[in-house]
């Protein structure tokens, strides 16, 4: 079932009736979701992701724009009638119920030609126990379960009914950090196998990358971009977009074009061709920073952290808007610690430009 | 642990209210258990220099004692009938008091106004309200002056002797109840109103999400999720109910009935009545009855409490 927003918008009242500052969380949303695809909605706290989560379920009812599943349009439709499973951050299990009472639950409520038989209730619920691998602990109330296995029955009990859409709200945020891992795998794996179209909503970037077929970021309610997760990370059409996708995230310096010359601080780091002179902001992934004996940029060396598989040189320079300028290079890499400095030169395809002005990417071609 | 040389300090700093509970506490409950168990035993009588022997005479004497009977019935019925209907009415009033936005505060005053009035006005008013059927004015017309049946006849319904002479016992209990219930819900009310605010939103949205009916909302998850603060408001209906004696003063004033009708006393009543006879053995043993009684009907709440409340 393909999910169509068009033109979402959602606008609070405001809190404070003496500046009546109105709120606007969503601001003309339009995106088509493709049938069956694992959508990520990704931004930092207030940027509308869950409100929009809420507005496609429907316990939260858009000031304008439509919604549609498929070819329905649902934007008037009552929660219970538009065949949604919603997965609530904190789960939301009824905790007087035992496991098989809650996924059941659903099922119990269908009426009229949708209702079941008890033989029919309790095999779809213990399908969606398999499914989700819980069906050892249905007699079990929610308190006796841990977080990732509370999680999968609120899953269950999503799918139990098998919903058009599946919508989850931060569906890691409560899990450790090794279930979080596990249990994000699982959400791919339970998504690939059902097939249903899922949206789910999260702030951490790397959790929205590595399982999303297409992530959304947001911001203040605005769309900022839409894509494969490797393309919007590849190319990013702000800076907002930049800084906020990436573990370590990416540096960001000041700096100026000049004549085909991108200059941070005295050193032309690139040569470009097709931009005006101007100032810019300077974005470069800690894995498009190369140590060389020739390099173009000049920076001062902190130290260098060892990971293992890479390293990453801490350094500084008096451009950068981060605290510190990382790069990431392969822990073969031997670098002199001794020198104070340490020089490097940047992989054009890891190296964004960014208007000083508005943000925006400012294109440019390799010289 | 305080350390053991400085433990008397310790003890001083308890002492007032140690000497306060020993005073007003302890010791009644212990005068409460000797004096019940001394035959016949009355304070003037010993003040007189009489002495009494230990015995069960008391209880034997509370028991077969006619009135004692009809004390425990009356409590009994009581108890019963009010404790249900209170706590439904209660839950659904609370349900829909918080399901409502505008004006929310202003109903939460009004229902909770009958548990700061006095429970003596509350019986005046509510005996004006289901007043006479008689004869005004030495007429021969029968008039009604209660509100309540002014409303029967407004229905077209005949007026009904309510708690004047020549009222039935029946009749004597419906008021009864109707008052007590009356009486017993801003309490509940507040309790459960409470229990509700804090019930977490998320249930609800989830069971909308499922397409649950109203009804089905409130049996399979509102009171389930209230259950403590339901186990709780029955538990103290249950003893409030026992302890029922101002109420029926407030209506049917000291005599406790309608006049020439049957006795409305109830336990408490008993009780009170013994001790103005200065008979405070008797009283003693009756009142140590109805604390057995409260104690096993507690107890059964909370074996029922065990199997159905979920905390």
């Amino acid at each position: 079932m393909k999910v169509v927003l068009e033109n979402l918008t959602k606008i609070f009242p405001s809190r404070d009736k003496k500046s009546g500052q109105e709120v606007i969380a969503v601001n003309d949303f339009t995106f088509e979701i493709p049938d069956g695809q694992l959508v990520g909605l990704l931004g930092p706290s207030g940027c509308g992701k869950s409100t929009t989560l809420y507005m496609i379920s429907g316990l939260q009812k858009p000031s304008s724009g439509k919604i549609y599943f498929g070819e329905d349009d649902v934007t008037e439709l009552s929660t219970e009638n538009r065949g949604i499973g919603l997965v609530f951050q904190n789960y939301a299990l009824y905790p007087h119920m035992t496991v098989k009472q809650n996924i059941m639950f659903p099922l119990q409520n269908l009426k009229g030609k949708d209702k079941l038989t008890k033989d029919e209730m309790l095999e779809r619920t213990e399908n969606a126990a398999r499914l989700v691998q819980i069906d050892e602990l249905l007699e079990r109330k929610p308190s006796e379960l841990s977080g990732g296995q509370q999680q999968r029955v609120a899953i269950a009990r999503a799918l139990v009914k098998m919903p058009r859409v599946l919508l989850l709200d931060e569906p890691l945020s409560n899990l450790d950090a090794r279930l979080r891992l596990q249990t994000r795998e699982e959400i791919r794996r339970i998504q690939k196998e059902t097939g249903i179209t899922t949206i789910f909503v999260t702030h951490d970037q790397e959790e929205a990358m590595s399982i999303s077929d297409i992530i959304v970021v947001m911001k203040l309610g605005v769309v900022q971009q839409i894509g494969e997760p490797q393309s919007v990370y590849d190319d990013p059409k702000n800076l907002f977009v930049a800084k906020f996708l990436g573990t370590p995230p990416i540096n960001v310096l000041e700096g100026k074009v000049e004549n085909g010359k991108v200059y941070i601080g005295d050193d032309d780091v690139l040569d470009v061709a097709g931009v005006e002179d101007q100032d810019v902001y300077i974005g470069i992934r800690p894995e498009g920073l190369e140590p060389s004996d020739d390099g173009r940029l000049n920076c001062t060396i902190n130290n260098i952290e060892v990971m293992g598989r890479d390293a990453s040189v801490v350094a500084s320079n008096s451009a950068s808007l981060n605290p510190v300028v990382r790069a990431i290079i392969n822990s073969d890499v031997r670098i002199d610690t001794t020198k104070q400095t340490i020089k490097f030169n940047v992989k054009p395809h890891k190296f964004f430009l960014f208007n000083k002005e508005t943000e925006e990417r400012v294109y440019f071609e390799v010289n | 642990m305080v350390e053991s040389r400085h433990q008397w300090k310790a003890w001083l700093y308890l002492s007032p209210a140690i000497i306060l509970l020993l005073i007003f506490t302890v010791w009644p409950i212990f005068n409460t258990l000797r004096m019940a168990f001394l035959d016949g035993y009355g304070n003037m009588a010993a003040i007189g220099g009489r002495t009494f022997e230990f015995g069960i005479d008391n209880f034997v004497k509370v028991i077969d004692y006619k009135d004692f009977l009809l004390c425990l019935k009356n409590t009994a019925i009581l108890c019963v009938a009010t404790v249900p209907i209170s706590t439904i009415l209660a839950l659904l009033i609370a349900v829909a008091l918080n399901s409502i936005k505008p004006l929310q505060k202003t109903l939460q005053t009004i229902f909770f106004l009958p548990y700061v009035t006095n429970s003596i006005a509350i019986g005046m008013v509510f005996a004006a309200m289901f007043n006479i059927v008689g004869l005004r004015d030495g007429g021969t017309n029968a008039q009604t002056w209660g509100i309540i049946n002014n409303a029967i006849e407004f229905f077209g319904g005949e007026p009904i002797n309510w708690i004047n002479a020549g009222s039935t016992y029946t009749a004597n209990i419906f008021v009864m109840i109707v008052y007590i219930v009356w009486n017993a819900l801003p309490f509940k009310i507040l309790i459960l109103l409470g229990g509700l605010q804090s019930i977490n939103k998320q249930y609800y949205d989830a069971a909308k999400v499922d397409g649950t009916r109203k009804f089905r909302v409130l049996t399979r998850i509102t009171v389930p999720l209230l259950s403590p603060m339901l186990a709780y408001v029955i538990i103290t209906g249950f003893i409030g109910g026992f302890k029922e004696y101002s109420s029926i003063i407030g209506i049917f004033g000291d005599k406790m009935s309608a006049p020439g009708g049957e006795s409305l006393n109830t336990m408490v009543g008993f009780v009170y009545d013994a001790l103005a006879r200065d008979r405070q053995g008797r009283a003693c043993a009756a009142a140590l009855i109805l604390f057995v009684i409260i104690l096993i009907v507690t107890l059964i709440n909370n074996k029922f409490i065990k199997k159905h409340v979920h905390y």
